[in-house]
């Protein structure tokens, strides 16, 4: 497919001397490189909600059912387990093949394939942003968005996992705030918000580097270069990100 | 000789004709079809058999599928969506071997000290 392997490069030009032992581009190797420590961070992250999971003695009760982590969807109450994570992983595969498709075009040197796989990549990632603001509104105003109070207005009184906040009056009639854990502990909210969060800024960035290669794409940049390896490049990024939200969907909403 | 990225000679463009890329294309969306298919398999276990109160060995087997499907689907995503598996041999375990060594180091001595870290609190408790 697009691998080097089949390709016979001038050993000259390809690194500047010697052959490259791994007959790869520089660019596309600093890339392989940037995404395995990326990784090892996403790694070291699943790690650890998993050791604080399995060394708190008090969370097998209280941690949170993987099916039963979200269970809301946009216009119904209903309770529909998994089925909007379901729609935002689709969302996900559906722009990496988009994007594997950009890939396919720019190696039949295909301008405008390119063109329409990398905007629809692009829209993707877009939807999938904001399938996940929708998701974490949810988390933590609750599904009406009703069930955010803000308490004497300089704290937010709700609950970051989606706990229901009730108010009763206490014997002298002022307003306290009471919340019903319902997500599990602080320290399984912490995990989801910061892991989902970091995922969610790599798409953001994902996308921002979709969009910047598109403009060059529409330019005619890489059409002149004589190769669309930045798409390529872009690319790996892209499905890297869909590579960790395969690992965070199975580990946050499964097991 | 400075060495760019951007001249055509030293990028490993690899083009193919119209012909290769439908061959390509077809193994795309072959491809394609087996993640939708293990997301659902996914998702209709995780709705029809959920974990509920009380997990029992029903659950561990499910569990352990669910990873299973997961390294199934990641392997497709990193041989074929990323071309990995078309690369030069070289490069490949270059990344995966590291990479993967490093990962089960990781969660072996995560879950050996996390067990071990429940049991002291359960003592101590």
């Amino acid at each position: 497919m697009a691998g080097a392997s089949s390709h016979q490069i001038d050993a000259a030009t390809a690194w500047g001397g010697k052959t490259s032992p791994f007959k790869v581009s520089y660019g596309k190797m600093m890339m392989w490189f940037f995404l395995v420590s990326d990784g090892l961070t996403f790694g070291g992250l699943l790690s650890a909600l998993g050791f604080a999971k399995f060394a708190n003695p008090e969370s097998a009760g209280t941690w949170p059912m993987g099916e039963e982590v979200f269970t809301h969807f946009p216009f119904t109450h209903a309770h529909l387990p998994l089925l909007y994570v379901a729609f935002m992983t689709f969302i996900l595969i559906v722009s990496s093949v988009t994007m594997v498709l950009a890939v396919e075009a720019g190696h039949r040197m295909d301008k405008r394939g390119v063109i329409k796989w990398l905007g629809l990549t692009v829209i993707g990632g877009f939807i999938f942003l904001g399938s996940q603001v929708w998701e974490w509104s949810t988390f933590i105003a609750g599904p009406d968005g009703d069930l955010t109070t803000w308490y004497d207005n300089t704290t937010l009184a709700h609950s970051t996992y989606g706990g229901e906040i009730i108010q009763e009056p206490d014997a002298h009639g002022h307003m306290h705030t009471t919340q019903i854990v319902q997500y599990g502990p602080t320290l399984y909210a912490n995990f989801f918000f910061f892991i989902t969060g970091f995922h969610g800024f790599h798409v953001f960035t994902g996308v921002l580097f979709n969009l910047l290669v598109l403009r060059n794409v529409m330019r005619g940049v890489y059409h002149r270069r004589g190769h669309y390896e930045m798409v390529e490049k872009v690319g790996l990024y892209w499905h890297f990100v869909d590579l960790v939200w395969v690992f965070v969907f199975t580990f946050f909403y499964l097991v | 000789m400075l060495v760019r990225d951007d001249i055509v000679e030293y990028s490993l463009d690899y083009h193919h004709s119209e012909e290769q890329g439908k061959v390509v294309r077809k193994k795309i969306w072959k491809v394609t079809a087996i993640l939708s298919l293990i997301t659902t398999i996914e998702v209709l276990v995780g709705v029809f058999f959920p974990k509920g109160e009380d997990p029992g060995m029903q659950w561990e087997m499910i569990k352990w599928g669910y990873i299973l499907l997961t390294v199934i689907k990641a392997g497709y995503i990193v041989l074929v969506f990323m071309h990995l598996g078309d690369e030069h041999k070289t490069l490949k375990y270059f990344i995966l071997v590291p990479y993967t060594l490093f990962i089960l180091y990781l969660i072996f001595i995560l879950a050996t000290e996390a067990t071990y870290i429940k049991g002291a609190w359960e003592n101590l408790l």
